[in-house]
């Protein structure tokens, strides 16, 4: 489906925000925003939902503490208890001290790890991936903001020249 | 200007004067004699002292011989005395827990001070007349540790054996370290460090009060040079200090990262306590600049050292259980034998407990919540200190009753009483730092 959207494009990330502000103060839907880099606030002005990614990787740290405490249970005290050094293989709590460092590295490895993967996937990145830029300018030094239109192209237009925008165009788009 | 307020000042009063009884009741009930202390040890504990009789018997049917008998009579006696030195410690020790506890909150807050002038921090200026009034006990609290050691030195206690002529003459271990360890040097370098550090304390809350009436800012300039050299100073006094005043209460035993140790210790319990005085005065709307942002900051900073102060805790405690070199081993032979619960119990209170509450970023801004975890982290590192001078002191004989609960009520009043007397000189905010706008606007 093909639906008509409306760039608007900022040199500046200051008039950028008060752009945003503007168009939702007018209660228009801002489709997406191309930064080449991280505005601070952007999200809370377009009142984006917060991240829950931190969420994840708590719960994935928790995988991987498991992961480490059965591994060398079975490994160390149920498999096959030998008498090395003279460690007590008798109970994991009783080898606990030796088995910490493990326990704490395999946590943070499967919580940074498994919580990339999961910023990859949720934001559709990999190696091969289309770039889905608009416009190259927006990676060096200019702000666009996408609106879709929807028989309002004029007042939108306006709308977007008084917020401060240095060009605006109006195209043709096919959804993804 | 905040004005100290009646409620609390009679509070800490009620405190002092309920801790005062608690630490009297503990000097008035240790034994003096040993029939004393075996009595003491009796009425508390009738199984263990049922079984010394059977052991006693046991020993009688097997040592036949008269001399064997003399042998056991000579091994229960000085068991007794030694008995009776624990009993005699305990309200001692008891107090020096309790005081030194307080002090490093002070000394703790202190380094903390020093490291956000030294670093220029942006978000905290607003929080450095809060810092102020917490040094500010520095020196009563300075002053009566000093005392205390003073009156080891006299020999009015046992807290630390090697003062005592008689057991170092029988002790070649001890005797190696006599030119570090003896009395005369100790008290020289107690003074010097407490010295140093009230000096700093005393020129930097100078320096930062005439700054506010200052038309440059040079008083601010000096103050972050003295900062940065009181930081030099302090990592080698608190190493150092650590070793002569906890670490020597148990002489044969020696760790060399005891110093960071104790750092992090009083770090966390300093920052705590900042974060808890900042949340009381601005629910009283005294610190009307104060977002929720400081909050966040400093329960992150509540969260980071609780876990840098369990990296070192388990450093320290893994490296010796596994290599288990007996010289070295029993420091932790006797805690987990005798100390179980406060010995893990404080494990739990100083890392699980925080991790778990402060890990999430909306709870490090409600304030009860970060008080919660405040008063958990507190009581931690109060075990913590009581688990290292206890069990040298005390032995198996410890218990958290009467004089350690006075002790603490004791000197927690004269703490209140103290910072915020001196929170209620200056104004709450500092007028004229250069970074006061963006400790103002301080978002995170």
């Amino acid at each position: 489906m093909a639906s008509k959207m409306i760039h608007a494009y900022y040199n500046d990330d200051d008039v950028l925000m008060h752009a945003v502000k503007k168009v939702k103060a007018a209660k228009h839907h801002i489709e997406e925003v191309y930064c080449p880099f991280p505005v601070h606030g952007l999200d809370k002005a377009m009142g984006l939902a917060p991240t829950r990614l931190a969420i994840t990787a708590f719960m994935y740290g928790c995988v991987g503490l498991t992961v480490a405490i059965t591994m060398m249970n079975y490994i160390m005290i149920e498999d096959w208890p030998q008498d090395i050094g003279g460690k007590p293989s008798f109970s994991y709590l009783e080898n606990m001290p030796a088995f910490v460092p493990i326990m704490f590295e395999l946590t943070v490895f499967f919580a940074a790890h498994l919580m990339v993967i999961t910023f990859y996937l949720r934001s559709r990145l990999w190696p091969f991936k289309e770039a889905e830029n608009p416009d190259v300018r927006t990676t060096d030094d200019h702000f666009l903001m996408e609106i879709e239109v929807h028989g309002n192209e004029m007042e939108l237009t306006e709308l977007l020249m008084d917020s401060g925008a240095v060009e605006i165009n109006v195209m043709e788009k096919n959804s993804h | 200007m905040y004005t100290f307020s009646n409620r609390l000042k009679i509070g800490s009063f009620i405190l002092m004067a309920l801790g005062v009884l608690g630490i009297a009741i503990g000097f008035i009930s240790a034994p003096s004699t040993v029939e004393e202390a075996k009595a003491i040890v009796a009425s508390h504990d009738d199984g263990h002292g049922g079984g010394h009789g059977a052991e006693a018997g046991h020993g009688e049917a097997a040592g036949h011989s008269a001399a064997a008998n003399a042998h056991g009579e000579e091994h229960d006696s000085s068991h007794d005395e030694h008995l009776l030195h624990q009993l005699q410690n305990k309200p001692w020790a008891a107090l020096y827990v309790g005081a030194f506890f307080f002090f490093m909150i002070a000394l703790g807050v202190l380094a903390f001070y020093a490291i956000q002038r030294a670093a220029q921090a942006g978000w905290s200026p607003l929080l450095f007349r809060v810092m102020e009034g917490i040094t500010a006990y520095l020196v009563p609290g300075g002053i009566i540790v000093f005392v205390i050691l003073v009156l080891s030195v006299m020999h009015m206690n046992h807290l630390f054996i090697w003062m005592d002529a008689d057991v170092v003459a029988h002790d070649e271990l001890i005797q190696g370290k006599v030119g570090y360890l003896n009395p005369t040097f100790f008290l020289i370098r107690a003074a010097l460090f407490l010295g140093g550090w009230i000096f700093y304390r005393e020129y930097s809350r100078k320096l930062s009060l005439q700054q506010d009436e200052a038309q440059d800012d040079a008083n601010f300039k000096l103050n972050f040079r003295w900062s940065a050299g009181f930081l030099v100073f302090y990592l080698v006094t608190e190493s150092m200090m650590s070793w002569d005043w906890i670490m020597s209460v148990d002489p044969h035993w020696f760790s060399t990262l005891f110093g960071w140790y104790v750092f992090a210790s009083m770090f966390v319990s300093g920052i705590t306590v900042i974060a808890m005085v900042t949340i009381y005065l601005k629910s009283k709307g005294l610190l009307p600049d104060v977002n929720d942002s400081h909050i966040h900051d400093l329960a992150k900073f509540m969260f980071g050292i609780s876990i840098f102060w369990t990296y070192l805790w388990f450093s320290q405690f893994m490296l010796i259980w596994y290599s288990n070199i007996p010289e070295e081993v029993t420091y932790y032979v006797t805690r987990i034998a005798d100390y179980r619960l406060p010995f893990f119990g404080m494990v739990a209170m100083n890392f699980l407990f925080p991790v778990l509450l402060l890990m999430n970023s909306d709870y490090k801004r409600i304030n009860w919540f970060v008080v919660l975890a405040g008063i958990v982290i507190l009581a931690g590192h109060y075990l913590d200190i009581f688990n290292m001078i206890m069990p040298s002191t005390v032995g198996d004989q410890w218990s958290i009753g009467i004089p350690e609960i006075g002790a603490v009520l004791f000197f927690a009043g004269l703490f209140i009483f103290w910072v915020f007397k001196a929170l209620a000189t200056a104004p709450l905010q500092p007028k004229r730092n250069p970074f006061i706008e963006e400790s103002r606007h301080f978002h995170y």
